[in-house]
């Protein structure tokens, strides 16, 4: 192979403890990405920090400590809001992650605004994080859940959409990035189609958001969500952008302390948004990880992590190509990192485990996307890229594929 | 013998491949089904159970290797067990996976070979799906009355 790459994955990985020689642990090609990202040292010393010597509640205490702690916190917060464009802070709400994120808007804006007989529109290749919150409040309100389908390709075909959008649209669901097929999909697109009908768009942005730009302004949606474990941060913090005033139209998800104003027998006053929506003490040292997460991707640039992924996937694709009886789904060569397969007619759990004993990490099974593993037929293996991947991982991949085929050689059922 | 084939010994890529006791019962019978969300194997038992005794026992479902070869082993080894029999084995069986004993050739027969998945923990499931299948059918035979 005579490319070459426009980043050093092995500088980047002198940035993580997890690619450090350790006494107890094993050396692992990791290639299980799009389930959660390894954590570089400046987020684990900034959570560390936090907790270790400025560790205080947020927007409370009559002390210093607690205005510190409340000062960083909306910090991060302006940070996520630099981070993906948004017009101010206040369109930033913390969540626990993805899930949560979505979850508070079909049950604060889907249960105030989506009425008996109106659509939501989801696609087959969404995660469950963004289609069973859909499919529960298409029950509770009797609306209608109609399902976009994909191409052969693993494609979402934009003429498909206008077929579906009418009148009673209030909402299409999509992934930015398919989290098993590795589809990009063109959410602006589809949210210029979604507004000319009337319909808000959300957008899961869970797989894109450490592995290319994500501006909430050019795509013009109206919620996008994310988790902070999948963009180098940590577990437990999430984000929902929602522009200002579906924010201000909408009542709160949970209640209690942290999210109101003033609190009488007789009546309530709630907090303005983004306070309103964050009941509970926060998860703050988790906000602060994430505010060292993107600050850790600008510091290479979400350009140059696309460029370079682009690259490896360029690489991935074609490796993958060279193995005996590998089908790989999703589109070629147009797409993310993320690849899912079959090998012949071996179960994808047998792959990840001979895999797994050569220190090659991957994940196999339906990828908490049931309905989309019905329609490729079943379970497949994934194997999934960051920017501390290069060439010699996917070299690992691909002998531990053949290694695969060795063990079940005559594996027929 | 590496940790590897000792998961994948011929006997379990055998019953993988060609597996005893697929299909399923014409009624009567219990149907029981189990899953495993996360990979998306499932199992699907038939039992006729008479006079307190499995009289049959079929499967069917897709899954990987482990999980396969475990429900073949089971309807061969359940066939014409008392249901207390029955529940013995079923302990027997998840205790040898989990690595809690060591697999008895004398008593366990082919099932012995389940234990090489005590090395991969993630593994467990695949080969205790069956099982935990048989123990839920097991419950419907009592709701049902049928335990004489």
């Amino acid at each position: 192979m005579t490319a070459t790459y426009t980043l050093d994955a092995g500088e980047i990985r002198k940035l993580f403890p997890f690619f450090q020689p350790h006494p107890e642990m094993r050396s692992v090609v990791y290639l299980d990405n799009a389930a959660t990202t390894q954590k570089p040292y400046a987020v684990i010393e900034a959570v560390s920090h936090f907790w270790a010597y400025q560790n205080a509640n947020v927007h409370r205490g009559g002390h210093g400590a607690g205005a510190k702690a409340s000062e960083l916190y909306e910090a991060a917060r302006a940070r996520v809001a630099q981070f993906v464009n948004a017009r101010e802070p206040a369109e930033i709400v913390f969540t626990r992650g993805t899930t949560e994120a979505i979850n508070l808007v079909a049950s604060s804006w889907g249960e105030t605004f989506v009425k008996a007989g109106d659509e939501i529109i989801v696609t087959e290749m969404e995660h469950h994080a963004n289609l069973l919150p859909w499919m529960r409040l298409a029950e509770k309100q009797g609306a209608h859940l109609k399902v976009w389908r994909i191409t052969d390709d693993g494609r979402l075909n934009l003429e498909a959409l206008d077929c579906l959008l009418t009148e009673r649209t209030r909402l299409v669901a999509v992934s930015h990035v398919s989290n098993v097929l590795g589809t990009v999909n063109p959410v602006a697109e589809i949210c210029q189609r979604a507004h000319a009908s009337g319909a808000l768009c959300l957008v899961d942005a869970a797989q894109s958001i450490a592995h290319m730009p994500v501006d909430v302004q050019a795509i013009d949606c109206d919620f996008l969500a994310f988790s902070g474990h999948k963009a180098y941060g940590p577990t437990g913090i999430g984000v929902l952008y929602a522009k200002r005033a579906l924010l201000e139209s909408m009542p709160p998800y949970q209640v209690g302390g942290g999210m109101v104003q003033m609190v009488r027998w007789e009546r309530l006053v709630w907090s303005e948004p983004p306070a309103k929506f964050e009941a509970g003490t926060p998860p703050i040292g988790e906000a602060i990880g994430l505010h060292a997460a993107l600050d850790f991707i600008d510091s290479i640039g979400r350009d140059a992590i696309e460029r370079y992924e682009h690259e490896l996937t360029e690489y991935a694709l074609a490796r993958l190509q060279e193995v005996p009886d590998l089908r790989l789904y999703g589109p070629i060569p147009d797409r993310a990192g993320i690849f899912a397969f079959t090998l012949g007619d071996i179960h994808p759990h047998d792959i990840a485990t001979v895999l797994d004993t050569r220190d090659v990490a991957i994940r196999s099974g339906l990828h908490c996307a049931h309905p989309l593993g019905e329609r490729l037929g079943g379970s497949t293996a994934r194997a999934s890229l960051a920017i501390y991947n290069d060439t010699q991982h996917i070299d690992a991949l691909i002998d531990a594929l053949h290694e695969v085929r060795r063990v079940f050689g005559q594996a027929r059922v | 013998m590496t940790t590897l084939n000792e998961l994948y010994q011929e006997i379990i890529l055998d019953h993988y491949r060609q597996p005893r006791g697929r299909g399923e019962l014409a009624p009567p019978k219990i149907t029981q089904e189990g899953f495993n969300p996360s990979c998306g194997d499932e199992i699907i038992l038939d039992l006729r159970v008479q006079d307190g005794r499995i009289q049959e026992v079929r499967f069917r479902g897709r899954g990987c290797s482990i999980s396969q070869a475990s429900a073949s082993m089971l309807t061969e080894a359940v066939q014409g067990k008392t249901l207390e029999e029955a529940h013995a084995l079923i302990q027997q069986v998840l205790a040898l996976v989990k690595g809690e004993t060591e697999g008895d050739i004398e008593t366990l027969g082919d099932i012995a070979a389940l234990a090489g998945v005590r090395h991969f923990p993630v593994r467990v499931k695949c080969a205790t799906l069956a099982w935990h299948a048989l123990e839920e059918a097991l419950k419907q035979v009592e709701q049902q009355g049928l335990t004489r």
